[in-house]
């Protein structure tokens, strides 16, 4: 396959990939700050922006942070290259580029999205509500409402879909792996920034391991992964942090956990047949075996945020060498 | 020849004579039409639109910004050729190919034409579209032109007429292709009528034509489709060639030259490339040879070429073949290379350069239809009968500031055929694109792409200009059941007549 071509399917997956994260993150965050003082209520504000790396960004072009301005940059923004908006954008486009060597399912299904997405007022979810927080005859929560949810869900949808779609028309082929690849990086990537983010906060002190502290703080992050219910069905108990983070990153059976995503990722770049890609392959081999054979007690005594920050690091990593074996110029 | 005041008035019906009555190839078409009840032929035309519209929708959507694509218009009657009519163009076709590819093959090695005197060497040599990379290079069948469009019309007696060679990279095929599956898809009970001649081997066609272009002799040499991207208005055709061929479409930047040969970048490492159909035109195709600001091509690529390590279909320099300033000659190079008389006729043209022609031009401009030697795509030019006095003056200006930009034809007046517009069905002019395409051996599909000028009166079929396209028959009337008693209107050579007797 074309490196060209690889390389926009990798995108496109990979940005579809991001906008549904992006959506998670944002429908839990327009829901924590319903509680909370003052300062809850900030720094989940804040968190979104941590987590995408974008806090100097949003800070360049909004005053005060508030629930509207955060989902209008994060959702809507077109210049913000992370946003919903520029992730549905990129991903049509990579898929237009390559809609030959893709089923037609699956670039009418980015197509479609696209067209839909332009059909959502951005004002009704942020704009005017905006004005009516600033005179304050809306409280911030009250400003989203279900317009807002109903857009994130509706992210969730098409996102689902065209994973459903490409899963059920593309042969299976180059296309399809590095498909795959791109969903569960993003996917490793996105699960490895909100645990170490949200652990933060929820949990700034060693010490409160194991703990069950605010249970509608916990309950809301496993959501975002969409999380909750594996929780209980496989823990049947009530929420730990210590759990939590077991789940999110060692539980093979959990398919957006850290060891869930580096098997997909191990997998599919087995199937690829490439030069020069021995590098790639060996760090995606020894990522997945750490996560494999990783032991929770001991990743919290050699410090969580540290071992997420390697985590990040060899996806990063990961995501350079097979760009430099397969997508980039030979 | 008539004179080109009459030409305006008269045209030659494809579907009537003169009295009304449909011609024999058009029969069956006709009845059906007329038992077919008014608003069912509505209602398919309202599908033929739907289904239409529905792929145009997703073609218009393409780029927000840049060079949106558009839908050709597409008309659900067919224009109908005979089979006995069809043999004779592709005779011709075949004869007017092989000369050309002839003539390109002497101007880069030999040069014996211009030797002769047929034509001045000075009209050849400084031309632009005059590859001085080209000299003394040996291609494969010595073939120049892989892929021909001939654009054919029909004159008020019927004949048909070359209007203009395409040697270059000619587009449109997939129209061809499109409109048929559409037709077979809208009217399927039409094709039982009558036996139409299948088009849809053209891919595997084309696929053999440029393998046997291959530079090695390899079992399967590696093709790529070049294009300049997704922002081309041609794109569509581009992407569709590729994978009804099932080989890579490629960008300039997939590819690179490394060690003398071509190579593709692909997942699993470089992979050599033998032949290169590109749809990307001579002055872009390598920045280190030609313009240094093209994206579009690959650096190095001219010497790989050089070396006989890769192949360009179709090859660089065919531009000096199908110039407007050339064409005049095509004539004399069928006598010249094939010791033959000319199957299918050129239109007399007046070369401005030349003071005599010049003179003859500029006192009879409102009859006249001018055209600038490079121009293409309905660009450019002035058809004396419609232009206002105005847009006549103007070109004048033109035209005696730069004579030699310059050639004029007699207002042709192309055939018409019955077309669905919005009053119903009616006459419009249309001209026929048939594709040719020379390797060990010269390939056709009986047809072509039949052009059609939507707006009333209009001689121009452009897509560019607001033309569309109609499915193009090539039928075997002979084997149609009902076999009229009037003989063919039309004054074929003698021997599509012999043709004629020999199968009834």
């Amino acid at each position: 396959m074309l490196s060209r071509v690889a390389d926009r399917i990798f995108w496109m997956s990979r940005q579809m990939e991001r906008a549904e994260n992006m959506a998670r993150i944002l429908g839990v965050t327009s829901n924590l700050v319903l509680f909370g003082n003052h300062e809850a209520q900030g720094q989940n504000l804040l968190a979104p922006l941590t987590i995408t790396g974008t806090a100097e960004a949003f800070a360049a072009q909004h005053d005060k942070l508030t629930l509207p301005a955060l989902i209008d940059f994060l959702a809507f923004d077109q210049s913000n290259p992370s946003s919903i908006w520029s992730c549905l954008r990129d991903a049509r486009e990579n898929a237009h580029a390559v809609r030959w060597q893709i089923t037609s399912e699956m670039w009418e299904t980015l197509n479609a999205t696209w067209i839909e997405l332009r059909g959502f007022g951005r004002r009704t979810m942020t704009a005017r509500r905006r004005s009516d927080a600033a005179r304050g005859e809306l409280s911030l929560a009250d400003s989203v409402g279900a317009e807002a949810t109903r857009f994130f869900d509706w992210v969730k949808d098409r996102s689902h879909l065209f994973r459903g779609v490409t899963y059920g028309t593309i042969v299976r082929g180059e296309a399809f792996n590095f498909s795959r690849l791109g969903t569960h990086l993003e996917r490793a990537d996105n699960t490895a920034r909100i645990l170490d983010v949200k652990y933060h906060i929820l949990l700034p002190r060693v010490e409160d391991v194991g703990g069950a502290l605010d249970y509608y703080q916990w309950a809301a992050l496993l959501r975002s992964v969409s999380a909750f219910e594996t929780y209980r069905l496989i823990y049947r108990d009530q929420i730990f942090p210590i759990k939590v983070a077991e789940l999110l990153i060692l539980e093979q059976r959990m398919p957006r956990s850290l060891a869930a995503c580096a098997a997909q990722v191990n997998a599919s770049l087995e199937r690829i047949v490439g030069q020069n890609d021995a590098a790639a392959k060996r760090l995606s081999g020894e990522l997945f075996v750490r996560l494999t054979h990783a032991d929770i007690e001991e990743i919290f005594q050699s410090g969580l945020h540290e071992y997420l920050t390697d985590c990040l690091d060899d996806i990063n990593e990961l995501g350079s060498r097979m760009q430099r074996a397969y997508l980039g110029t030979v | 020849m008539p004179s080109a005041r009459q030409a305006a008035v008269q045209h030659y019906d494809e579907m009537r004579l003169a009295g009304g009555l449909a011609r024999a190839h058009y029969q069956p078409l006709e009845q059906w039409l007329a038992s077919m009840p008014p608003e069912r032929v509505e209602e398919k035309r309202r599908e033929a639109d739907l289904l239409f519209h529905r792929v145009g929708i997703t073609f218009a959507v393409y780029g927000d910004q840049a060079g949106a694509e558009r839908l050709i218009p597409f008309d659900t009657i067919p224009r109908i050729i005979p089979m006995n009519e069809w043999e004779m163009l592709a005779r011709g076709l075949r004869q007017r190919v092989d000369a050309l590819n002839r003539f390109l093959h002497d101007i880069y090695h030999e040069q014996k034409i211009l030797r002769a005197g047929v034509i001045p060497a000075e009209q050849v040599l400084t031309n632009e579209a005059y590859q001085v990379s080209m000299i003394g290079l040996e291609l494969p069948n010595h073939v120049y032109s892989h892929i021909a469009g001939i654009d054919l019309i029909r004159h008020e007696d019927g004949s048909y007429y070359v209007l203009e060679d395409n040697l270059r990279t000619p587009s449109g095929v997939s129209y061809m292709l499109e409109n048929r599956k559409m037709m077979m898809r809208l009217f399927p009970e039409l094709f039982a009528r009558q036996p139409v001649q299948p088009v849809e081997h053209y891919p595997g066609l084309l696929l053999r034509t440029l393998r046997d272009a291959a530079p090695r002799q390899l079992r399967e040499p590696t093709v790529v489709v070049l294009t300049p991207g997704q922002y081309n208005s041609a794109y569509f055709e581009h992407a569709f060639l590729a994978q009804q061929m099932g080989v890579e479409l490629v960008e300039g930047a997939d590819l690179l030259v490394k060690d003398g040969y071509v190579y593709m970048r692909t997942t699993g490492g470089r992979q050599r490339v033998d032949v290169i159909y590109r749809r990307v035109d001579d002055p872009y195709l390598d920045p280190l040879a030609f313009r240094p600001d093209s994206l579009l091509g690959v650096p190095g690529l001219l010497s790989v070429v050089r070396a006989g390590n890769v192949a360009l279909a179709n090859a660089m320099g065919t531009g000096v073949a199908d110039d407007k300033s050339t064409y005049p000659y095509v004539p004399d190079m069928i006598r010249f290379y094939l010791g033959e008389e000319p199957i299918l006729a050129n239109v007399p043209t007046w070369q401005c350069k030349r003071p005599d022609d010049l003179e003859l031009v500029l006192d009879r401009l409102p009859e006249l239809v001018v055209k600038e030697v490079q121009g293409s795509g309905g660009y450019g030019m002035l058809i004396g009968p419609t232009a206002t006095k105005a847009e006549i003056a103007a070109f004048r200006q033109r035209l005696q500031a730069d004579p030699a930009n310059y050639i004029a034809q007699p207002t042709l007046s192309l055939s018409t055929c019955p077309t669905f517009v919005e009053q119903g069905i009616a006459p419009r002019h249309i001209d026929l694109r048939p594709f040719v395409l020379s390797g060990d051996e010269v390939r056709l599909v009986p047809g072509g792409l039949t052009r059609v000028a939507l707006k009333e009166g209009s001689l121009v079929v452009n897509s560019s200009q607001g033309g569309g396209t109609k499915d193009t028959w090539i039928v075997d009337a002979e084997a149609a059941p009902d076999e009229p008693s009037e003989s063919s209107p039309n004054p074929l050579s003698d021997a599509s007549k012999s043709q004629s007797q020999e199968q009834g």
